[in-house]
């Protein structure tokens, strides 16, 4: 049997730094929000014949006053632009520019009101607090039978601690991703985070649950830690193996799947890995130190 | 067959459930992909084809291309009452213009997000959007026109004969009443011989323009128009004073309700502006489910190479449920019908991933049972009673997250929830109830002792 307990302290300043790197990183570089936050248009177009220059395309655009425009080049033939919020006649005209409907496919084309982007942003915060709440409230009730020796709503309590500290990661990661990958954060993004919330409390779920079981079958006189420790091992496998399968599956998304879910698997693969950690390695320990500190009392 | 149920199944009625779940299975893969099929009944010339087109997979503009565009509404000019009864006014207005373009299943909606209303319209597969969004983004309007002087005719129709004043409608010319002045068209039925007949009542200030321009046009001809095409020119027979008219013509009941939609629908002051325009060429669409399908195979391979190689015969099993798993979603996504997006099919595919926990949660604590020395029976009885807790619990919390995305997130992320929403809840009934069926079925005499297959990957 490991020992996981009995370096709980390493752990916990483990998770602890990684969390705060994370704020620091989101307080200095920020996230970089994708048009569905901010606003803007995205254009992507397929050169039918041979693609002009980078800076022809930027020359031929410039006097169109949109504003600052970003071209990239993807692909053979491709080209990705990003500008602000345009109408329906820019849009017509900045197509023209570029060639016309002859010389260049159009692939893709979003633009987005700012409006839109403010109320996405309130309604994804709201969201993550939502679903804290909720999987807290839950956990508080699933656990209502087990009152010692800790209480069930320190349960929940933990738990908050390990849902900030699974999406607190992720979020510190694709803001350094930002600030040096221009790699940016939409919706999709916002989507990983909650369902980094549901599925990095399952494996909790789990530890929690057998912690209950053996509790309620102790035979010999044993500390609470000792329970918790061995609750820990007996799960580890499964916990293990439960987010195996699942970043299995994330990484055929990641490198075989579309453009569109690249990110938003790798939000997840990260999700997935530090939730599982945060699992065996704080949940639990974060149950005994409290208890141990409210017996010393 | 509740999954903590103390009665188990015995071998024999678990083979017959097995063989049920088998059939199901395959009924099923046929009904989700009966292409494949199809084309080995052509290898043997059977003549025999299962329609493709029974239930189809409903797909989201992402993948079969087109628009998705969002409409703010300026309802500064209209009270707060009649927001609602504007707002699918101007959708009903909006879907007819669009009937005209042809798109199959266009999606039309009110939406009201905070004190914003706005329309949802999604065209599919369209090649024109830019004539398509100038169609939809004109407010309707609807104006009366009189008869133009005789004279005045005629020097547009001699003008028109030399190419000129093209644009000039010979026949009638703009008064004032337009359709800010109708306060309400209403479908009618004549007193006497029941005709249908519409009937428009106008404002105040409507009712005095209106009796104006009958006055000056007893026994001539009025016409109203909406956008600027003539639907109605009924004959004046009297000065009309009290703001209310009669349309009367051949109209059947059928059109003279759609003649009122549109002339309520055309008195309505409300603009509307493109605040959202989202479009995906078809070509990248197939490109992108294409991508989503490869990924979904390799990660089920892999998924399934995974569970064999660790659990050996269990995990067989559990791939063996897996796929019923696939096909039952698969099933369910084609009878609701799901709209399936991008992030819905990698929900889905994140779900295959998810849906084998419940699986391993039961074999770790067979092997667990196995080891504290119970017969491999009990053992397989214990570690379903015993994971059930663990199963249910955790899945509700990823049910919540779901629901939470479902209410709260905009298209793409409904998508998502959706369809991970609808795998987890089928994924708790695949891995408990079948993987236990076939398990049982398969636990003969002969594999008592074979301990073995049971007690594998890596024994601490």
């Amino acid at each position: 049997m490991l020992n996981i307990l009995g370096k709980k302290y390493l752990f916990l300043i483990a998770s602890g730094i990684l969390v705060l790197a994370s704020v620091i990183s989101v307080l200095i570089w920020g996230l970089k929000p994708g048009i569905d936050f901010t606003g803007g248009s995205l254009l992507e177009i397929e050169y039918k014949d041979a693609r002009p220059d980078l800076q022809v395309v930027k020359k031929n655009i410039e006097p169109l006053d949109i504003g600052n425009v970003t071209v990239q080049f993807t692909g053979e033939r491709g080209a990705l632009l990003r500008f602000k919020h345009i109408d329906e006649a820019k849009h017509i005209e900045i197509i023209q520019v570029l060639g016309g409907s002859e010389k260049v496919a159009e692939k893709r084309f979003d633009t987005i009101g700012p409006t839109i982007g403010e109320e996405l942003k309130r309604r994804s915060i709201l969201a993550i607090v939502l679903a804290i709440i909720g999987i807290v409230l839950y956990i508080t009730f699933v656990f209502r039978q087990v009152s010692r020796p800790v209480s069930s709503w320190k349960y929940g309590v933990v738990t908050i601690w390990a849902l900030i500290h699974d999406v607190m990661i992720p979020i510190g990661i694709f803001s350094i991703l930002g600030h040096f990958r221009n790699v940016e954060v939409d919706t999709l993004f916002i989507t990983a985070l909650l369902t980094i919330l549901g599925f990095s409390v399952h494996d909790t779920i789990v530890v929690f649950d057998r912690i209950r079981e053996n509790l309620r079958k102790l035979k010999v006189a044993e500390t609470y830690e000792t329970t918790v420790n061995r609750s820990i091992n007996e799960t580890l496998t499964r916990s293990i193996n439960t987010s195996l399968t699942v970043l299995i599956i994330l990484l055929a998304i990641f490198f075989f799947g579309g453009e569109t879910t690249r990110y938003f698997a790798l939000a997840l693969i990260f999700g997935i890995i530090f939730g599982t950690y945060s699992s065996i390695f704080v949940a639990s320990p974060l149950l005994v130190i409290w208890h141990n500190l409210t017996k010393k009392r | 067959m509740t999954p903590g149920d103390k009665k188990f199944l015995r071998p024999r009625n678990a083979r017959i459930l097995a063989a049920v779940f088998l059939l199901m299975g395959i009924i099923l893969g046929i009904f989700d992909a009966p292409h494949y099929l199809n084309r080995i009944l052509q290898e043997f010339r059977l003549g025999i084809q299962i329609p493709e087109k029974f239930f189809p997979f409903r797909e989201g503009l992402d993948i079969q291309g087109g628009t998705h565009l969002v409409y703010q509404a300026d309802l500064s000019n209209i009270s707060a009452s009649d927001y609602s009864s504007s707002m699918e006014a101007v959708r009903d207005v909006i879907e007819r213009r669009i009937n005209l373009f042809g798109v199959s299943e266009p999606v039309v909606q009110v939406e009201k997000s905070g004190s914003d209303w706005r329309l949802i319209v999604e065209l599919a597969g369209i090649k024109d959007i830019k004539s398509a969004i100038k169609l939809i983004g004109e407010t309707p309007f609807l104006d009366f026109r009189e008869e133009r002087p005789e004279a005045d005719r005629n020097k547009i129709l001699e003008a028109q004969k030399k190419g000129e004043m093209q644009f000039e409608d010979p026949y009638f010319m703009p008064t004032s009443l337009t359709g800010r002045y109708l306060k309400k068209a209403r479908l009618d039925f004549d007193q006497t011989t029941f005709e249908p007949q519409i009937s428009l009542e106008l404002t105040d200030d409507g009712a005095k323009i209106f009796g104006d321009i009958t006055k000056r046009n007893v026994e001539k001809r009025l016409a109203i128009y909406l956008d600027g095409a003539p639907i109605s020119a009924p004959v004046v027979r009297e000065e009309i004073t009290g703001g209310k008219a009669q349309i009367t013509g051949n109209f059947t009941s059928q059109s003279a309700k759609e003649l009122v939609g549109r002339l309520n629908a055309g008195a309505l002051p409300v603009p509307i502006k493109l605040i959202v325009q989202q479009s995906v060429e078809a070509s990248l669409g197939k490109e992108s489910l294409d991508r989503s399908f490869m990924a979904g195979i390799i990660g089920f391979v892999a998924v399934a190479l995974f569970m064999v190689f660790w659990y050996r015969l269990p995990g067989i099993l559990a791939v063996l449920a897996l796929m019923l798993y696939v096909t039952i979603v698969l099933a369910i996504f084609k009878l609701i019908p799901v709209t399936l997006t991008v992030a819905g099919i990698a929900g889905f595919i994140l779900s295959i991933g998810m849906a084998v926990d419940a699986n391993i949660l039961i074999f770790e604590r067979m092997k667990e049972e196995l080891r504290q020395g119970k017969v491999l029976e009990d053992a397989v009885r214990e570690g379903f009673v015993r994971a059930w807790t663990s199963i249910r619990d955790s899945n509700v919390s990823s049910l919540i997250t779901s629901a939470i995305l479902y209410w709260l997130g905009t298209s793409v992320v409904k998508g998502f929830a959706l369809t991970l929403g609808i795998g987890i809840i089928i994924s708790m009934f695949s891995a408990i109830s079948v993987t236990r069926t076939i398990l049982f079925a398969v636990l003969g005499r002969r594999l008592k002792n074979l301990r073995i297959v049971f007690l594998s990957g890596l024994s601490r």
